[in-house]
């Protein structure tokens, strides 16, 4: 169950594929975004995608993942279908949750993606619970949860780690810790700088990794993976990345709370780039090769679009759908 | 038929549906070795291990996050609190992700959860545990509102509850633990959604739920003796709510008196005289009049509190208020 730490090229190549595609996706949603093709809030991952590409390459497709609403990367690397991320981010019928959830809340059953969550923690909880419920279903899967560093913070956060560290559940907690919730650095939020620190006093496993590197977040994760798995116990791992975009759409990349300098300091540590030198310089891939994979996801990413723009709006019928399970009852008297 | 507690015929549903449904679990504070801080999960512990009776820590937010997770991948979770007044602790895990996290996900994953513990004022308690929170939850979509008002009823609509695909906030009465009635052994279930006419009569319609419909019934008969008629309607369930016995009641009687115990503004009673208003407005004789909790934190005084609360003394009053009759 547990995979081996050493890769083939050909997963090496998947690893940089699927961060390229995320990268070439959260792209093109700024462009779909400007043309107001996506509504709402719209956060991108752009600079993060070593963290959800590394840590799910360690999963089984039956795992499951919680993350907040910076999410599309997190829905497409666990196997949701892009062009139906791109239409939930139009609001429209096709998308994952049927144009009700939008770019916060991503939601794919068949995937194991239980939602992209737009209260800033509030997830954390859940996926504990679903951790709670494959232990009592004695089931081998393993729930990862990831969250932005100003999350450790809310109270739902620590009441989590002690239930979880409590009753031993396999649940891994992965802090993507980009250094600012919204526009609060982490040393103007948090006593300690240090969030794997907050897992001693729940006697919790955890580890610091580097972010911004894919294969040493895939070997912390890979871990934290075998021991829920074989021990059912937790493990909190802060991710140390950073977003090259701002906080949301309506947030520039650099101004009040961070520099310029800063974020181009930042951004040549691109996870992207210095994954793909990594490999060219073992010989795994070359420029050429480099080339025909943005060329593939280029592909993929302009059929999301294509397929999202051609997809009908819900119909009007829809609006008192799924609030409950069954058909809307008496209380439809106050509808028009 | 036996003649047992409210708290008894709660233990019931719970044993008896934990033994149908092994996806069943009953999940809060002090439920286990304590056997339940009002004792409505006694013996459970011992007849289905700490596996499926799980005491937690003073976490609300937390463990009702757990359980809406749980019931995400296909459990079937009752999370106990131990007084609702906790649960404004857990109240963005409710609102936030039982609520709407069927709609939001495009109907992907229902949430069949039940939420359940006393509500309401009991002796002396002071102003944070002696609250009635019903409006709170029935002014959610996505959620159900259930309170029954007699031991046959909590048992049938806990099981109901239970079955349900949906999350349920089931309100029991603080004061009503002790109270008997008869309940059949076994199974059966009362529905969500349907009221009950637990007196009928001609000349006014009263409204009233959980231990409120008690209130109501002593009125009723202290007006009898005068020779007014009360029809006194439970909808057991606050949302779904059986709006058409409410509605065929006050055509017949012309009037209608909403005994509730919480706050006035805002409140369910809000809500039914706007019903009434507007489906059977031709018919009425007099506006709706209510009867609620004083609009004010609970008192801790006795004789405060007992001006805080709805008694029959003060139904009466409102009945013959709206029968012109003061």
């Amino acid at each position: 169950m547990d995979r081996p730490a050493t890769l083939s090229k050909d997963a090496h190549v998947e690893l940089l594929r699927k961060m390229l595609l995320g990268r070439r996706f959260e792209e093109r949603c700024a462009e779909m975004y400007a043309l107001q093709k996506i509504g709402g809030f719209c956060h991108l991952a752009i600079g993060q995608e070593a963290v959800s590409v590394g840590a799910m390459s360690t999963l089984e497709p039956d795992d499951y993942i919680f993350c907040s609403y910076r999410d599309h990367v997190h829905a497409i690397v666990k196997g949701s279908d892009p062009g139906r991320v791109m239409a939930e981010l139009f609001g429209r019928d096709t998308g994952l949750s049927h144009g009700k959830g939008g770019s916060m809340h991503l939601f794919d059953a068949d995937h194991g993606m239980l939602g992209g969550h737009a209260i800033v923690g509030a997830h954390i909880p859940l996926a504990t619970g679903v951790a709670f419920a494959a232990k009592y279903e004695s089931r081998p899967q393993v729930v990862l949860c990831f969250f932005g560093e100003a999350a450790v913070n809310i109270g739902a956060f620590h009441e989590s780690l002690n239930m979880a560290a409590l009753w031993k559940l396999p649940c891994i907690y992965i802090v993507e810790n980009n250094r600012y919730g919204m526009g609060t650095s982490i040393e103007r939020a948090s006593a300690i700088y240090d969030v794997a620190q907050r897992a001693c006093a729940y006697d919790m496993a955890s580890e610091t990794v580097d972010g911004m590197d894919v294969l040493a977040v895939r070997e912390s994760v890979s871990r934290a993976v075998t021991l829920a798995r074989r021990e059912s116990k937790p493990t909190l791992i802060e991710a140390r990345c950073y977003r090259f975009m701002g906080h949301s759409m309506s947030d520039p990349v650099h101004g009040h709370y961070r520099t310029k300098e800063e974020v181009e300091e930042q951004k040549l540590k691109d996870p992207v780039r210095r994954y793909f030198q990594q490999l060219s310089s073992q010989g795994i891939i070359d420029q050429a090769g480099l080339e025909q994979l943005n060329a593939e996801v280029r592909t993929i990413v302009d059929t999301a679009v294509e397929f999202a723009d051609a997809s009908p709006e819900p119909p009007a019928s829809a609006l008192y759908e799924d609030v409950y399970s069954e058909p809307y009852g008496p209380y439809t008297r106050s509808q028009p | 038929m036996p003649l047992i507690t409210y708290r008894d015929a709660l233990n019931q549903a719970l044993r008896e549906e934990m033994q149908r449904d092994p996806k069943v679990f009953l999940l809060g504070e002090e439920v286990g070795v304590y056997q339940g801080a009002y004792k409505v999960s006694r013996g459970l512990l011992q007849e289905f291990g700490d596996r499926r009776v799980i005491d937690t820590p003073i976490t609300e937010e937390g463990f009702t996050g757990v359980g809406i997770g749980a019931a995400m991948v296909g459990l079937r979770p009752v999370i106990e609190m131990m007084t609702w007044n906790f649960s404004m602790l857990a109240m963005d895990q409710i609102i936030n992700s039982a609520a709407k996290m069927l709609y939001m996900s495009g109907g992907q994953f229902r949430i069949p959860i039940v939420l359940r513990g006393p509500g309401g004022a009991a002796h002396q308690l002071a102003a944070q545990h002696s609250q009635s929170l019903e409006s709170w939850y029935a002014h959610v979509p996505g959620l159900k509102v259930v309170a029954p008002s007699t031991p046959y009823d909590a048992k049938g609509l806990l099981k109901a509850a239970i079955r349900d695909d949906d999350p349920v906030i089931f309100f029991e009465g603080e004061t009503l633990y002790g109270s008997k009635g008869e309940v059949p052994d076994g199974d059966y279930v009362v529905p969500i959604g349907v009221a009950d006419v637990k007196r009928e009569g001609t000349d006014v319609t009263i409204v009233a739920w959980s231990k409120m419909v008690s209130v109501a019934l002593k009125a009723a008969d202290t007006l009898a003796a005068e020779g007014i008629s009360c029809e006194i309607i439970d909808p057991r369930t606050l949302r779904p709510l059986d709006q058409a016995p409410i509605i065929a009641s006050v055509q017949k009687t012309n009037r209608c008196v909403v005994v509730e115990e919480g706050w006035e503004y805002s409140g369910i009673g809000a809500q039914l005289a706007c019903l009434i208003h507007r489906d059977a407005f031709g018919d009425l004789d007099a506006p709706v009049t209510r009867v609620t909790g004083a609009d004010v934190p609970m008192p801790y005084a006795k004789n405060l509190e007992h001006l805080a609360t709805p008694s029959p003394a003060r139904v009466v009053e409102a009945v013959k208020h709206v029968l012109y009759m003061d």
